[in-house]
């Protein structure tokens, strides 16, 4: 009975002990929420290089408020107990001023609230739910939300694309993907265009013939399809082997070199919304491809350069406001205009940025910039 | 006589709930600590009640978090949908205290339509068809936009804190404690132990099979509807088959038909995830060990197989803590 | 409605089907044989997916994508999956053997948690997908309407092959009679002079290469692996064993076939139901016949 005590307790305290740590720091500590483990694992690595990457450029150039970054960065695991954990952790056990993060939105959801009333600004990177922002003046968002996205899509595919017809792919558990085919749904109807199909999948679906098979029988003149990349690469794959020849449009979901990876020729003549376009000639996209590249031996995705944002427009807030209390941080946040890598910042009333999208095309294997809509 | 029985364990309780609340009043325990502890307090909510289905009545479930999401998700609608309640009227509790409560009976009606197929099956099988009905529990919530289909069910009013999850936390204790060591629990470790010949000795194995489900869904209910109004969302993924498989390692690591061994372990293997987030984080940036947070889960699944190996009967085995053994009448 | 059963949705359940089918092999024979549902089986998958992935890029150097190259990619990747699973049996499940079965399901589920944390965090793997490579060149044929893609033919044919060889196995040689009898009485087995450790280690082998071969036919198929690729895969195909009888062979295959067709047309009817309906056929066979199709009945031992 007693060891049993011993153990238990030992297994215990051990856990606590690392716990027992000072916090001696005289740098300027931002926490970084990213999900590194778990389903969306995949979009937490390049969002934790984007933050990284970030802080180090500031660190070279002497830090902020005279002081170095600290970054210290946790794993959410993309759900959302963990995600109010982290955040709590953050704030008040490696007392960070300020938190960017998170990817997945109903770990921001969790998050928000704590940071809201610990009075501790937030950015969230990539969560498109509207609700973020909403839940207080100190929540901010580094990405444009789904309704804005999915009228471009719409919009695009029915004077662009001149389709007629088109059809709605998306995952019926991601709230993310089956928004932005709803609002593509709905401007694309309200455009005069008819939507035939509206197929949803389940989650971690690699066989989507159903689907495809179902939704190709109407006929659509193009496929609007709002998963994550590699989804879609697949989705394309199995498209074109039914036959289907007509040009497939996509949300950010899209952006990450693995999509002409895996799916290859398939996605040829296809288009995406996105942040920003690679090929920009601007010094700030271009330096922020090199400087990726060049580290972490990788082409940048959608996330990697909001998260790279995020972490600048925090830093560059931090610095206008002269000191790393909350307070004063969001009272700088909230007039920022600065430039970053997917376009010019300014927040809306909801704390939103108020930017355009571009729309990608892929052709000869690469993502090559066709247009900017403004919003 | 009655005294007697209850002293030990609502001493314990109260020592437990006074320190903590002082440590976390004079800032000795921060909100890091708290957040903890009362995860902690929830999933001894849920590895009690689970105890009840698998270690006690010895019905193999694997969808327990189904049970806390329709907990989770009637009681979130209720104090957000339905009656817009706020934690800063002090009367809206009363109305939280229903709202949970309602929770629970609908996640017991759920218990009670996983209970029935209990009756014909046995072991493996059982196991998967709870972990089917788990999922699709899931399914139906993902795909019912009023509740937010995947979106989730967002801005559920943060009611629940320390001392409401310690004092439901509690009460399932002895509820459940209660149930265990009265003839109705004797009854149901009969079954646990030999159904064919529990049966043939007059115990009405249907009615106790059925009512451990009844009663573990309720208190998952309770402890889901906690979590929603804590976190402030309830998302369905959060309740899936991973949920329920930790939860179900809690019941074993403590063993199982000690109720004492899933408090232990509920509290353990909480505390363990933190402390491996806390310690690998130290490894890298302290000691430069070049190893990720990626690493925290795969130490934790490494420990777990240890531990079935070499404790394979949980830390407590089949043993109560003397707290929470009510004494027999003597005489 | 016409397109629910179409003729090409049948395609795709067969080969859907196919996949299911090997897997599901391994978790009935295992299960057979110890009676342990093997959670990690699923996993066992994946490793032979990963397998394949890494054999590809090994051996390309020598040989161009082809016949040759898809063989040798196969015994690697059926190697891997056997070598994963006789690990795994031989640590994490022969210790637990006579103790009481539900700690050895929760050791599976460490063993499944485990393997895919392990995948997901271990740099070169990664938690991204991955794209498959043609291991074998892709041809498209038309045929009545219907796309068939060489794929299926492929898939339909090795799992042919192997379900021949095991049922082979099994029922002509000595070796399959040992299994046979151990999964019927492993102590009379026993005391027969069969050793009982070496036909479990054996079973474990044949479900895990099996699994390992339905990796590489998954990553061909439907070409991106990823470390969480086992969990949904494994669990229908569980599910389907159940349905044709869990412990029976034949069952296992027929099983896998029929949820994949119905899979398939389900999901074309209503993503929904796609979704819900291998929960659906697993409720109802264990409702109405929880034995499954080919399964015995065993009664209850006075």
């Amino acid at each position: 009975m007693k060891k049993t005590y011993l153990v238990a307790l030992g297994l215990a305290v051990s856990a606590i002990l690392p716990f027992v740590g000072c916090n001696k720091n005289k740098d300027v500590i931002i926490g970084g929420v990213a999900p590194l483990t778990g389903e969306a694992a995949t979009f937490g690595v390049s969002t934790k290089n984007g933050y990284d990457l970030a802080v180090a450029e500031w660190n070279a150039k002497g830090g902020v408020l005279g002081k170095q970054v600290k970054l210290v960065f946790a794993d959410d695991k993309g759900d959302p107990a963990e995600g109010a954990t982290v955040f709590t952790k953050l704030i008040e056990q490696d007392k960070a001023c300020a938190i960017v993060g998170t990817v997945m939105s109903k770990v921001s959801l969790a998050g928000a609230p704590i940071c809201q009333a610990a009075k501790i600004p937030m950015i969230a990177t990539a969560s498109t739910n509207p609700k973020v922002t909403g839940v207080g003046n100190f929540i901010f968002r580094a990405c444009f939300i789904d309704p804005f996205q999915g009228t471009v899509g719409a919009k695009f595919a029915f004077d662009d694309l001149k389709a007629k017809k088109a059809a709605c792919l998306f995952d019926v558990g991601n709230d993310y993907t089956k928004g932005l085919s709803e609002f593509f749904k709905t401007k694309f109807t309200a455009l005069g265009g008819e939507v035939v199909g509206f197929e949803g999948h389940a989650t971690g679906t690699s066989d989507f013939k159903a689907q495809l098979t179902k939704v190709l029988a109407a006929k659509p003149d193009v496929l609007y399809v709002s998963d994550y990349y590699s989804d879609v690469a697949i989705i394309a794959k199995q498209a074109r082997e039914l036959g289907f020849k007509g040009p497939m449009v996509g949300g950010d979901g899209w952006d990450s070199p693995k999509l002409v990876e895996i799916a290859g020729p398939a996605i040829e003549g296809c288009y995406f919304t996105n942040h920003y376009a690679k090929e920009d000639k601007s010094p700030i996209v271009q330096e922020f491809v090199k400087k990726y590249t060049d580290k972490y031996k990788a082409s940048p995705d959608a996330l990697a350069a909001l998260a790279y944002d995020a972490t600048n427009i925090m830093l560059d807030a931090i610095n206008r406001a002269g000191s790393t209390d909350g307070t004063a941080i969001q009272g700088a946040l909230v007039k920022t205009d600065l430039k970053v890598v997917t376009g010019q910042v300014k927040f809306d009333a909801d704390r939103n940025p108020v930017k355009s999208a571009v729309i990608i095309e892929l052709k000869g294997g690469q993502q090559v910039y066709k247009t900017t809509v403004a919003p | 006589m009655g005294n007697l029985k209850h002293m030990k364990l609502v001493m314990a309780g109260l020592i437990f709930y006074v320190v903590v609340q002082v440590l976390s009043l004079t800032g000795v325990l921060n909100g890091y600590f708290m957040v903890i502890i009362n995860r902690s307090l929830i999933a001894v909510i849920f590895a009690v009640s689970l105890n009840l289905i698998n270690g006690i009545t010895g019905q193999f479930s694997l969808g327990h978090m189904g049970f806390a999401a329709v907990g989770a998700y009637v009681s979130g609608t209720f104090t957000t949908l339905l009656f817009h309640l706020n934690p800063h009227h002090s009367l809206d509790y009363l109305g939280f205290l229903a709202a949970i409560l309602v929770g629970g009976v609908a996640a017991s009606v759920a218990g009670f339509l996983i209970g029935f197929p209990s009756l014909r099956l046995k072991g493996d099988y059982l196991a998967i068809v709870t972990l089917g009905f788990g999922e699709i529990i899931r399914t139906i919530l993902n795909n019912i936009p009023y509740v937010g289909g995947p979106r989730g069910l967002l801005g559920i009013p943060k009611f629940s804190t320390f001392t409401v999850i310690f004092l439901f936390a509690f009460g399932t204790i002895v509820l459940i404690r209660n149930l265990v060591q009265s003839s109705i629990g004797r009854s149901m470790l009969s079954i646990r132990e030999n159904e064919l010949a529990s049966e043939l000795v007059g115990v009405d194995t249907t009615r106790y099979k059925v009512l451990g489900f009844v009663v573990g869904a309720f208190f998952a209910g309770i402890g889901g509807g906690l979590l929603g109004h804590l976190l402030q969302i309830a998302h369905p993924t959060q309740y899936g088959f991973y949920a329920s498989a930790l939860i179900l390692i809690m019941v074993y690591v403590g063993g199982i038909g000690s109720l004492t061994g899933s408090i232990i372990a509920a509290f353990s293997l909480t505390f363990l995830t933190e402390g491996l987030r806390v310690g690998i984080d130290w490894l890298r940036d302290t000691a430069g060990v070049p190893i990720g947070t990626e690493w925290t889960m795969v130490i934790y699944a490494v420990l777990l197989i240890l531990i079935m190996l070499f404790r394979t009967e949980g830390l407590m085995g089949m043993r109560e803590s003397k707290i929470l053994i009510i004494k027999e009448k003597q005489g | 409605m016409g397109s629910i059963f179409s003729p090409q949705q049948i395609v795709n359940g067969l080969q859907l089907g196919a996949i299911y089918a090997l897997i599901a092999l391994g978790y009935t024979m295992v299960y057979g044989i110890v009676r342990l549902i093997n959670f990690a089986h699923g996993d066992f998958f994946m490793v032979g997916a990963y397998a394949a992935f890494g054999s590809f890029f090994m051996f390309n150097f020598f040989l161009p994508p082809g016949n040759g190259l898809a063989f040798i990619v196969l015994i690697l990747a059926m190697a891997a999956g056997a070598a994963i699973a006789v690990i795994t049996d031989h640590f994490a499940y022969k210790p637990l053997r006579y103790k009481p079965k539900l700690s050895s399901l929760v050791t599976a589920i460490g063993v499944s948690m485990l393997l895919e944390y392990l995948f997901s965090a271990i740099p070169a793997i990664g938690p991204s997908p991955r794209g498959f490579p043609e291991v074998l060149p892709k041809k498209m044929f038309h045929f009545a309407h219907v796309e068939i893609s060489n794929y299926v033919i492929v898939d339909l044919a090795v799992a042919g092959a192997l379900m021949i060889g095991l049922t082979f196995l099994i029922q002509r040689t000595a070796l399959g009679r040992a299994m046979r009898a151990v999964s019927q009485d492993k102590d009379a087995a026993k005391l027969m002079g069969i050793n009982v450790d070496r036909i479990i280690s054996l079973t474990f082998l044949i479900g895990g290469a099996f699994a390992g071969a339905a990796g590489l036919l998954a990553g061909l198929t439907y070409p991106r692996i990823q470390p969480y690729m086992g969990i949904l895969p494994g669990l229908k195909a569980f599910i389907a064993a159940v349905l044709g009888g869990i412990g029976s062979i034949p069952g296992a295959v027929l099983g896998a076939f029929i949820m994949g067709i119905a899979e398939t047309c389900a999901t074309a009817y209503n993503s929904l139901l796609g979704e819900g309906i291998a929960f659906v056929i697993l409720i109802v066979v264990l409702l109405i016949r929880p034995s499954g199709i080919f399964g015995e009945k065993t009664a209850d031992k006075i």
